[in-house]
């Protein structure tokens, strides 16, 4: 195979994700996105997995007006052909089981898993790469700390996402760990990194050379697991799209040491756009990403809302409540992580074709970080049948708010809070939040009267127009349908 | 309990307290309406129409000695003393300026509920007359304007001629204004308004009218040392603007009232002086004393050079039907209000900011004014919030923003002196990769982010080729089973094996999710 028909195939590669990433921004032309990506990826790996079979060459001119065939690299044996045939059929059998049983709820946890898999493949790619130069004797200084960059990105992105999928799968606790001197810890680590990287370009040879990359190593992964650890459930959003950034520049830096430029575009290209994401996510929320990535709420772990007396809240049936929602004429869902966590989606995409099929104008509005990945509550819905378009922003809906009859809050409850806009002492002050208390009346489903992820009491559930209807929000929902 | 709805007594009253649909609304609430003979004569609502939904139409005396009694206007003494004892009482009230009708009202122990003293919260809106009210007398603002205009409103081409459009100009963006923009928008005329409030603005604009802005360089400053010089500068700001519309437009309506106080003078003599003859000035706030030099209450003043200046004060009383059914629905929401059981009980809830703003006498006591409701601390509380975050977003100097980008380019420059030729082409390949990542996702949309990751997680499984060229790193001249050449291809393969995950795992979940985003 020649060298420059594999470099090729890689510019159509490269081409076409971007034009993926691109399609990904309308509906309309998502589906065509993702196929555009999928047909790089295959040209992409046809082409890299001849070369590595047939090995590769490039016309040299030996002699003027002589051009040769010149072997670059040899073919990989034949053992090397089952082995990747073998390591990618299985790699594609557990990938598409995964894709094809993953429950929508499920959807961060899985975004997460797969995050960490790009960064061990980035650590085992950089590990390849010094092995490879241990073999053949020879370190090149710039490779060296290409290598040792490679390793690290890839070893915190590793660890961080393991440690978010365990969070987001609840199968460790969310809340934030607020080890003393939890940034001087991060600062550490990355010092260290350094000083291990400047010593590893001088002296790559031998069992040190090996030391300080197992050192390095080491720290990068305690690093991920640190950072990652010590962010709480709510800034979640946050934290996957900032790991999927990580996971982007950890490929690029693989690129980097393998003089692979597609590596390195798609890298930047998934790099980028995660940092882009998260920057948006940290916009909704109105915090720095500097105080998202460096841990906690705030600077000190949780904030303790004051103590202050907000008043009663009054409480309202689910028959009350179907009442209300038939006599209305719009009627706005404000859904929440609560949504997922009840399962109630189904239950709520059901509610909502009955009171359209009343005639009641039945909208969404989803805050950019409710749930915990970005998007999350979009998916959520279009799995259970609710058509796009009545899907809203909350800029798009929040000047419609107060011309609406019934509001209903589903497991949502810092992206409501009215403290964020009256309070400028709140923690969450500042933040851009759903509107719904101007609307006649809102209805929140809620479990009972615990405050949200920010530790703030919502002022929301006291006022006069909020009534709260309390239990599983699937139950709930299911009651009010079987009043209508 | 009894509602009572009298014939209003007062000279040229058209309104009526309840219409057929609102009586079918208090009948359902609980309540027996009684309403007095002929009380919707004027408004065009029969007795017999009453009688059909429910209402019992009786003597005058009856209905005065009901539980409690809807009307328009405030009573006179003779009413009151009709009144039982101990009775509740809802209508206008004008509460600022009637200190004495109050004491009046108090001394027979009247529960008084002034449908003018509604607090101005949006909770409260759906009981708000003055705002159903300046809406239909915004409406017939116009149409009076019409009536006395001597030319059309809309421009035309005839066989007979062009006419221009005629010119309006609205003083005053709040529900009169806009009402009146809207009817003067769809005659067809060309509609100009201003506000003192700059956000005003939107508004006018979304009803289709050009905002005219006062040209004030004071408009912005704010700080309280200087707000009696910024006012000064301020309103001879506004009266420059006012002379200059006065010269161009035909008609002016004026909206200016503040409750309880004498209306602000928008337009002087000579402004009038200056408008063309036969143009038209609606003057809504000539009860009040006038935004216009020369209108007088309830009368059409012809000015020396033929300005007609129209001081109606009885504008949504000239719409007597649609009037009265604003009127009506709001007394209904509010006795929804007062009526939590549906009951016919009448519960009045003093903690409630709503029902203790209205309500001005109670057991032989003045209440008004309402102690100040704790609402309207918040706005305040709001702007003291926007002026920290707009203090933070002060545009930074630009030549700030210059220094930076000088340093971080003299330090990449320096950077790449020292870096290898190899480097920098890739780092040029990076850099523009990051850039266009940046503008390819900029204009995604919220609700496509979940896919958008879970494709970005499929592509950045692209590090399966970077696995695949470490298996061509395996040393052929030694044997495979050398260690080295082993850890590579273990390496390898596991990396293989991972990031295919990520590729078919990545492009079906996010094939299966887009499937399912489906337009209505």
């Amino acid at each position: 195979m020649r060298i420059s028909l594999i470099d090729g195939s890689f510019i159509i590669a490269g081409l076409l994700f971007i034009l993926a990433l691109a399609g990904l921004s309308k509906h309309e032309t998502s589906r065509r996105g993702n196929i555009l990506g999928a047909i790089g990826m295959a040209l992409a790996l046809v082409f890299t997995i001849l070369g590595t079979v047939l090995g590769t060459y490039d016309l040299v001119e030996s002699s003027p007006g002589q051009p040769v065939l010149e072997l670059i690299k040899a073919a990989a044996p034949s053992w090397a052909i089952v082995a990747i045939v073998v390591a990618m059929a299985l790699g594609a059998a557990i990938g598409f089981f995964r894709a094809l049983r993953v429950e929508m709820t499920g959807m961060p946890e899985l975004i997460a898993l797969f995050h960490s898999f790009v960064g061990l493949a980035a650590v085992l790619v950089g590990w390849t790469a010094y092995y490879s130069s241990v073999a053949s004797g020879h370190f090149d200084p710039l490779h060296s700390g290409e290598l040792f960059v490679g390793v690290f990105i890839g070893a915190v992105t590793f660890t961080g996402s393991i440690i978010a999928y365990l969070k987001l799968a609840a199968k460790i606790k969310s809340a934030p760990l607020t080890l003393p001197h939890h940034n001087l810890i991060n600062l550490a680590a990355l010092a260290a990194f350094v000083a291990l990287t400047v010593v590893f370009v001088l002296n790559p040879e031998g069992t040190l050379g090996f030391i300080l990359l197992s050192a390095m190593t080491v720290i990068a992964l305690f690093l991920g697991l640190h950072l990652v650890a010590s962010i709480g459930g709510g800034d979640m959003p946050v934290v996957v799209s900032m790991l999927n950034s990580y996971s982007g520049w950890a490929a690029a830096a693989a690129g980097f040491t393998l003089d692979n430029d597609l590596l390195i575009i798609t890298g930047a290209l998934v790099g980028s756009s995660g940092a882009y994401l998260s920057f948006i996510m940290c916009k909704a929320m109105n915090r720095s990403f500097i105080s998202v990535i460096a841990g906690g709420f705030g600077s000190d772990g949780t904030v303790v809302g004051e103590e202050k007396d907000y008043g009663e809240h009054r409480e309202i049936t689910a028959a009350e409540a179907a009442d209300l929602l038939v006599n209305a004429s719009s009627v706005v869902i404000t859904p929440g992580y609560g949504m997922a966590v009840a399962q109630a989606q189904s239950a709520v995409a059901d509610m909502t074709s009955k009171l359209r099929a009343k005639g009641v104008n039945v909208r969404f509005g989803i805050h950019p970080v409710a749930g915990r990945l970005p998007g999350h509550m979009n998916v959520l819905l279009a799995e259970a049948k609710v058509p796009y378009d009545i899907v809203l922003e909350m800029d798009e809906i929040n000047d419609d708010l107060q011309d609406t009859d019934v509001v209903l809050v589903i497991g949502a409850n810092d992206t409501v809070n009215p403290a964020a806009n009256e309070d400028p002492h709140s923690p969450i002050a500042g933040m851009p939040v759903l509107e719904v208390w101007k609307a006649s009346q809102v209805i929140v489903f809620k479990r009972s009267m615990a405050t949200g992820y920010a530790g703030v009491q919502n002022p929301l559930f006291f006022k006069e127009n909020a009534a709260m209807l309390f239990g599983d929000a699937k139950e709930r929902v299911e009651d009010i349908i079987h009043s209508f | 309990m009894d509602v009572g709805i009298p014939l209003e007594s007062i000279a040229g009253e058209t309104r009526v307290a309840a219409t057929p649909k609102s009586v079918g609304q208090l009948v359902k609430l609980g309540y027996r309406v009684l309403i007095e003979t002929g009380a919707g004569a004027k408004a065009s609502f029969p007795d017999d129409e009453y009688v059909s939904a429910g209402a019992e139409v009786t003597s005058r005396s009856a209905v005065w000695a009901a539980d409690i009694v809807a009307k328009i206007n405030a009573p006179s003494d003779a009413e009151i003393a009709l009144l039982k004892e101990g009775s509740t009482l809802i209508s206008l009230v004008a509460a600022p300026r009637s200190p004495e009708l109050l004491e009046k009202l108090a001394a027979r122990k009247l529960t008084v509920l002034a449908m003018d003293s509604v607090p101005r919260i949006s909770r409260a809106q759906a009981l708000d007359v003055i705002s159903s009210m300046a809406n239909i007398g915004g409406y017939r603002a116009i149409v009076e304007a019409a009536h006395e205009f001597g030319s059309f409103f809309t421009g035309q081409v005839t066989a007979a001629g062009k006419v221009p459009p005629a010119k309006v100009f609205i003083s005053g963006a709040g529900v009169a204004g806009l009402a009146a923009i809207g009817t003067a928008r769809s005659l067809g005329a060309i509609v100009r308004a201003t506000d003192i409030r700059v956000e005003a603005a939107e508004q006018v604009e979304s009803m289709g009218a050009e905002f005219v802005a006062v040209q004030s360089e004071d408009q912005q400053q704010s700080t309280d040392g200087y707000a009696k010089e910024a006012s000064q500068a301020y309103a001879e700001a506004a009266a420059r603007m006012y002379a200059e519309q006065a010269k161009e437009v035909d008609i002016i309506v004026t909206t200016a009232l503040i409750p309880g106080k004498p209306a602000p003078r928008l337009l002087t003599e000579e402004m009038v002086a200056s408008m063309k003859p036969g143009s038209v000035i609606v003057d809504m706030a000539a009860s009040n004393g006038g935004n216009v030099a020369g209108s007088k209450p309830d009368e059409v003043v012809v000015t020396a050079n033929g300005v007609k200046i129209i001081g109606y004060t009885d504008l949504p009383g000239r719409l007597p039907t649609q009037a009265s059914q604003l009127f009506a629905t709001n007394i209904v929401n509010l006795m929804k209000l007062l009526t939590p059981g549906k009951d016919g009980q009448l519960v009045l809830d003093l903690d409630d900011v709503v029902q203790r703003g209205m309500t001005v006498t109670k057991g032989g006591e003045v209440t008004w004014p309402p102690p100040a409701i704790s609402v309207s601390a918040a706005p305040t509380k709001v702007e003291e919030a926007e002026a920290v975050v707009k203090e933070e977003k002060k545009p930074r100097d630009p030549r700030i923003t210059y220094a930076v980008f000088g340093v971080c380019a003299v330090a990449l420059l320096c950077l790449f002196f020292f870096s290898p030729a190899g480097l920098l082409g890739h780092f040029m390949v990076f850099m523009l990769s990051v850039v266009i990542g940046f503008y390819v996702i900029g204009n995604v949309s919220h609700s496509l982010h979940t896919p958008l990751m879970s494709v970005t997680n499929a592509i950045s499984g692209i590090i399966v080729v970077g696995c695949l060229v470490g298996l061509t790193m395996v040393d052929q001249t030694v044997p495979v089973t050398e260690v080295t050449n082993l850890i590579i291809i273990v390496l390898s393969v596991i990396g293989i094996l991972l990031a295919s995950i990520n590729v078919f795992g990545g492009f079906a979940v996010t094939h299966r999710m887009l499937k399912m985003f489906r337009k209505g």
